[in-house]
C-alpha cells in the first residue's frame, strides 16, 4: 500500500493537499486497471485541466491499441449500436453492416461528453451492452451481434442544478470522483509522476486475475454495503473488483483489509443512501481489539460467519469517514432538488433533444434538410429495379431520387402539468395534504395518456422543485412525502420558477400547463429585490412574464373567501381563475380536466 | 456464446424463481413481468432460465421452429405441398430470444428480405425476432422503456398466437406462440395498466435484506465471474437436478387435477379483490397447477393458490393512488379473509 495510499503529495502542496484529489486519482487508477470489470467512473468537474489530467491518465494507462471512443450527449440510437453501412451496401450490392459505437469502443473506453444530459434510452443501450458484453443490432434488417466490453468515463459538468446521470448507469459504474472542489493549482502533477502510475497500471493488469480475496473481504464489504443503506447488489460485488484492483496495484497477491477499506470508501460513499450509527453493532468481545490483529488467517472462518469482525468495522468505518458530511442533509430532503435556473445559449440543444415522435411509416421524398431518409426503406424500393437499371458487370445498386423514401414521424406534443403549490404557514397544513392527494390522482390518470407531471413548492424564501417532471406514480410519491411546510410565501419566486421549468420544458417540445395553487398572500419578495413590502408587486411582476411567454395557467385560489387580490394576480397571469376553497383532491382534478 | 450463470446458483428471488419456472412448464401462463430495484439480478436470472431449460424439437431448418410431427399450427413451408412426406426433425436449445432496445419495428415482425432482393432481385420474406421466438421466450428488459407502438404489437402478437405481416408487397402469417418476459424498474417510468394486466404473473423483486443472503449471492457471482467454466461444472449437479424436476413437471401437469373447493376458493378470491374479468382466475388456477407439477403433486392444494396469488393478481387490483397499501398487504388481506389462515 506505500505507493498506493501514502503516495507523496501530488500537487506537491504538503498539508493542504486536497483529499478530493487523492481519491479521485485513486478511483483513476483503479479504474484504468480493470475498466470493464468497473465499468466506469464518473468524473464530476468542469472542463479544465484537472478533468484534462484524469483523462490523460487513463489514456495513457490502457494499451496503445485500445479503442478511445467520444460520445455525444445527443448520439442516436442507430449510430451507438450500429445498422445498415450506406456507402458500403451501395457498394458491394448487399446489405453491409455497420458497427456502432458500442462495438468500436470493445476493448477500449467510451468518454461520454455531458453525460448528464444523455436521454433514458441511450443509457439504457450502454446499460444493456456493459451487461451482456455484446452490441447487439435488430435494426435496419441487420440482425448482428458484436463483441463489446468497455468502460465508461462520464464526463459530468458537476453543476448543481443538473440532473445526475441516469440512474441505470449510476447503478453500474464503479466510481464517481468529484473534483469540483479541486483548483487547478492542486491538478498540476508533475508530468512524470503521471507517468509513473500510467506505467504500473499494465503490470497490475495482468496480476488481477490471479489476486485472490478471502471470504471475510466479501463479507465486510457486503456488510459494508448494507449498513450504508445500498440496495443494489452490483455495488459489493464492483466494490470487490475494486479491492482487487487495488490489491493488484499494490503488487499483493491477496486482498488485504486496507484495500478492502479503499473499496469501499471510493465505491460505497457516494452510494450510500444511510448512515450508519456511530459505533459498530455492539458485540459479544470486545470491540477494542488491537486493530492489528493478523487478517485473512484460515482460522476466522468462525469470525467471518458470525456476520461481524474487526475487518468489518474497518471497511465500514473508511466508508463512513468518505461519505459527504452533506448527506443526511440531503437525505432529510428526500430528493428535493434546486430549482434549475434559466440559462442562457442553451436553446439549441434543448431543441435538438426534441422527444422525437413516433415513426409512422414512410412517403416518397426528397431529401431537405431536416427530413430523415429512411435508408432501409429507400433500398427496398429501389430493390425490384436493380435488373434493370444495373450495368453489365457492375454490383453497383443504382438508386434514383425516385427511390428516395423519408421517414414520417408523427409527433404528439406530451403534457405536462406543473404544479406551483404554496407551502407556506398561511397555507394550512390540510391543504398541502388534498396537493399531494391530487398530484397522485393526476398522475395516476395521466400515465393512462402518458403525461408528465412536476411540482414546486414554495415556502420560507425560495421555490424548489419537488417532483421533477415524471410519470413515475412511485417516484413521485416518494417524493411528495418528504415535502416540509410551513414559512412565508415567496409567491414572486414560485411564479417565476414555474414559469422557467414551463419554457424549458416547452424548448424540449412538451406543452406545459401551470397549476399555481396559493391563496395569493405574498410577503417575500424576489431574492434580487430585497424590499419586504414590494412583494405583492413582485408577485405581479412576475405574473406578467407568464402572461408574455403564453404560457397556459390556472390560477386556483385556495384562501377561504375569494379576494381581488388573487383575481388581480389570475388575470395579470393570463390565468384562468378557479376559486376553490374547499379543494380536495377530486374536485382539484375536475377543474383540470376542463382546463383543455 | 459466453457461459451463463446456471438457474440454481441464484440466490434469494424465490418468488422470481418460482414465477419463470412456472412459465417454463407452463407457456400458455401468458407472460411474466418482474419490476423492481436495480441489481436485484431480474436479467441475470432470465439468462439462466434460458440455458436450463430442455432443448426441444424443430423441424430441421424451419425459420419458424415448427414442431415435427403436428399437424395444425405450422408455418407456410411446413404445411404446404412442398412438404409432402415426414419432416426431417432437430433437436435445438429452446429460444429466448432478447429485445435490445432500439431494435426497428422491421426486425421486429421481418420484413422483405434486403439481401435477396438486391442481389437476385427476389421478393422473399426475412422472418424477425418473433419468428425466431417462436415456442420459446421473448424478452424485453427495460420493457418500460420500450417504445409504445412497439409494445402494443407485442401484446398483440403474444395474445394470438399469430404474426401477420403486410408490408412492402409481403402478406405473411406465421404462427407466433411465445412466453413474454418484460423487467423494469418502476422508477424509471410506469407500465401503462393496459399493459399490466396482458402479463400473466408480475412479481415485485426486492433488495435482498439478508446479509448472508447478499455474501452468499456476491460470492458466487464473483466466483462465476473469475472462473465460468469451474463454476459451472460446480453446479452440473444442481442444474441438471432442476431440469429433470422441470421436465417431470411438464410432463405431469396435463394430470394434475384441481378440486371443486379449490376451484371455488380462487372464485371468491378474485371476487373479493375485485379482480376484474376472468383472465386473473385462470391465470391463478393454471399457475398453481403448474406449482403442484413442479413440487410432484398430483392436486392442487390451497398451500399452492397461496403461493402464486400475490403474482397472478397483485397487478389486476384496480389502482387506488391514495390508497398507501401496496397490492401485496390487500391480497394477504383477502387470503387471509377467504383461505383462512
Amino acid at each position: 500500500m506505500r505507493d498506493l495510499i501514502e503516495q507523496p503529495d501530488p500537487g506537491g502542496g504538503g498539508p493542504n493537499r486536497n483529499p478530493a484529489w487523492a481519491d479521485g486519482l485513486l478511483a483513476v487508477r483503479l479504474f484504468a486497471v480493470d475498466p470493464a470489470g468497473l465499468a466506469g467512473i464518473i468524473l464530476r468537474a468542469q472542463p479544465g485541466p484537472v478533468r484534462d489530467a484524469c483523462l490523460a491518465l487513463i489514456r495513457s494507462a490502457m494499451p496503445e491499441s485500445a479503442p478511445w471512443r467520444k460520445m455525444p450527449a445527443q448520439v442516436e440510437a442507430s449510430r451507438l449500436i450500429g445498422g445498415l453501412d450506406l456507402a458500403q451496401t451501395l457498394k458491394a450490392g448487399r446489405p453491409v453492416a455497420e458497427r456502432g459505437l458500442l462495438a468500436e469502443a470493445n476493448g477500449g473506453i467510451i468518454v461520454m461528453a455531458m453525460a448528464e444530459r444523455v436521454p433514458q434510452g441511450v443509457a439504457a443501450l450502454i446499460a444493456q451492452a456493459l451487461e451482456s458484453g455484446e452490441a447487439r443490432v435488430e435494426r435496419d434488417g441487420v440482425a448482428h451481434a458484436f463483441p463489446s466490453r468497455f468502460g465508461i468515463v462520464a464526463l459530468d459538468e458537476g453543476l448543481p442544478e443538473d440532473e445526475p446521470l441516469a440512474a441505470l448507469l449510476r447503478d453500474r459504474v464503479a466510481f464517481c470522483a468529484d473534483l469540483t472542489s479541486v483548483a487547478t493549482g492542486e491538478a498540476a502533477s508533475p508530468p512524470d509522476r503521471l507517468e509513473t502510475w500510467a506505467a504500473a497500471v499494465p503490470a497490475a493488469r495482468t496480476r488481477l486475475a490471479r489476486v485472490v480475496a478471502g471470504d471475510e473481504i466479501v463479507q465486510a464489504l457486503c456488510g459494508a454495503a448494507l449498513a450504508l443503506g445500498i440496495g443494489s447488489l452490483r455495488a459489493p460485488l464492483l466494490a470487490l473488483r475494486a479491492a482487487r484492483a487495488a490489491a493488484a496495484l499494490d503488487g499483493s497477491p491477496r486482498v488485504e483489509e486496507e484495500h478492502a477499506a479503499l473499496a469501499a470508501r471510493l465505491v460505497f460513499s457516494w452510494r450510500a443512501t444511510a448512515l450508519p450509527p456511530e459505533e459498530a453493532p455492539a458485540k459479544a468481545e470486545s470491540p477494542s481489539e488491537p486493530p492489528d490483529e493478523p487478517q485473512g488467517e484460515p482460522g476466522l472462518g468462525d469470525d467471518a460467519g458470525s456476520g461481524g469482525g474487526p475487518i468489518d468495522d474497518v471497511v465500514l468505518e473508511a466508508a463512513r469517514a468518505a461519505i459527504p458530511p452533506d448527506l443526511l442533509s440531503r437525505l432529510q430532503q428526500a430528493g428535493i432538488q434546486p430549482m434549475p435556473r434559466a440559462r442562457s445559449g442553451q436553446s439549441g440543444m434543448a431543441i435538438k433533444s426534441r422527444a422525437k415522435g413516433r415513426p409512422v411509416g414512410t412517403r416518397r421524398g426528397e431529401l431537405r434538410s431536416g427530413t430523415r431518409l429512411s435508408l432501409i426503406d429507400t433500398l427496398r424500393a429501389a430493390a425490384p429495379w436493380q435488373p434493370l437499371r444495373r450495368r453489365p458487370g457492375s454490383a453497383r445498386i443504382e438508386v434514383r431520387p425516385d427511390d428516395f423514401r423519408v421517414t414520417r414521424f408523427k409527433q404528439r406534443t406530451q403534457s405536462v402539468t406543473i404544479f406551483a403549490v404554496d407551502a407556506s404557514g398561511s397555507q394550512a397544513f390540510a391543504r398541502l395534504a388534498e396537493v399531494k392527494g391530487a398530484v397522485e390522482l393526476l398522475l395516476a390518470e395521466s400515465y393512462v395518456r402518458r403525461d408528465q407531471v412536476a411540482l414546486i413548492a414554495f415556502r420560507g424564501q425560495t421555490a424548489e422543485l419537488v417532483v421533477p417532471p415524471t410519470r413515475s406514480l412511485v417516484r413521485a410519491k416518494r417524493l411528495l412525502a418528504g415535502l416540509p411546510g410551513g414559512g412565508g410565501t415567496p409567491l414572486a419566486a414560485g411564479i417565476e420558477a414555474s414559469a422557467a421549468l414551463a419554457e424549458a420544458l416547452r424548448r424540449k417540445g412538451l406543452s406545459p400547463t401551470i397549476v399555481l395553487m396559493t391563496d395569493g398572500r405574498a410577503n417575500i419578495t424576489r431574492p434580487s429585490a430585497g424590499n419586504r413590502l414590494n412583494a405583492v408587486e413582485d408577485a405581479l411582476a412576475a405574473a406578467r412574464l407568464v402572461k408574455q411567454a403564453q404560457l397556459a395557467a390556472v390560477f386556483i385560489d385556495t384562501s377561504p373567501r375569494p379576494r381581488a387580490e388573487a383575481q388581480r394576480l389570475a388575470s395579470e397571469m393570463g390565468a384562468r381563475y378557479v376559486p376553490l376553497p374547499y379543494a380536495d383532491a377530486a374536485a382539484l382534478n375536475a377543474v383540470l380536466k376542463r382546463r383543455a | 456464446m459466453a457461459a451463463v450463470f446456471p438457474f440454481s446458483a441464484l440466490a434469494g428471488q424465490e418468488e422470481m424463481k418460482r414465477a419463470l419456472l412456472i412459465a417454463a412448464v407452463e407457456p400458455a401462463i401468458g407472460g411474466v413481468l418482474i419490476f423492481g430495484d436495480r441489481g436485484t439480478g431480474k436479467s441475470t436470472a432470465i439468462r439462466a432460465l434460458a440455458a436450463l431449460l430442455p432443448p426441444m424439437q424443430v423441424v430441421a431448418g424451419c425459420a419458424y421452429n415448427c414442431p415435427p410431427g403436428a399437424s395444425a399450427g405450422l408455418c407456410g413451408l411446413c404445411a404446404g405441398p412442398d412438404a409432402a412426406g415426414p419432416l426431417a426433425a432437430a433437436t435445438v436449445a429452446v429460444p429466448v430470444v432478447d429485445m435490445p432496445l432500439g431494435a426497428t419495428e422491421d426486425r421486429v415482425v421481418g420484413a422483405l428480405d434486403l439481401e435477396r432482393a438486391l442481389t437476385r432481385g427476389e421478393k422473399a420474406f426475412e422472418p424477425g425476432l418473433l419468428a425466431r421466438a417462436h415456442r420459446g421466450f421473448l424478452y424485453i428488459d427495460e420493457v418500460n422503456l420500450l417504445e409504445d407502438h412497439l409494445v402494443d404489437l407485442l401484446l398483440d402478437v403474444a395474445a394470438s398466437g399469430e404474426n401477420v405481416v403486410e408490408r412492402e408487397g409481403l402478406s405473411v402469417r406465421h404462427p407466433a406462440r411465445f412466453v413474454l418476459i418484460g423487467s423494469g424498474n418502476p422508477e424509471e417510468g410506469e407500465l401503462r395498466p393496459q399493459l399490466l394486466d396482458r402479463f400473466g404473473l408480475s412479481v415485485a423483486v426486492e433488495t435482498l435484506s439478508d446479509l448472508s443472503l447478499r455474501v452468499e449471492a456476491v460470492k458466487r457471482r464473483d466466483a462465476f465471474e473469475r472462473d465460468p467454466h469451474g463454476f459451472l461444472e460446480e453446479w452440473r449437479p444442481q442444474e441438471d437436478a432442476l431440469r429433470a424436476r422441470l421436465q417431470a413437471a411438464r410432463a405431469r401437469l396435463a394430470s394434475v387435477s384441481v378440486a371443486d373447493e379449490v376451484l371455488m376458493q380462487a372464485s371468491r378470491l378474485c371476487l373479493s379483490l375485485g379482480t376484474d374479468g376472468l383472465r386473473g382466475e385462470l391465470t391463478l388456477l393454471r399457475a398453481a397447477r403448474a406449482l403442484a407439477a413442479l413440487e410432484g403433486e398430483d392436486r392442487v392444494t390451497m398451500a399452492h393458490l397461496r403461493q402464486v396469488a400475490p403474482a397472478a393478481l397483485g397487478h389486476r387490483l384496480r389502482r387506488n393512488p391514495l390508497d398507501e397499501a401496496g397490492s401485496g398487504a390487500r391480497i394477504e388481506r383477502a387470503m387471509a379473509e377467504v383461505l383462512g389462515t
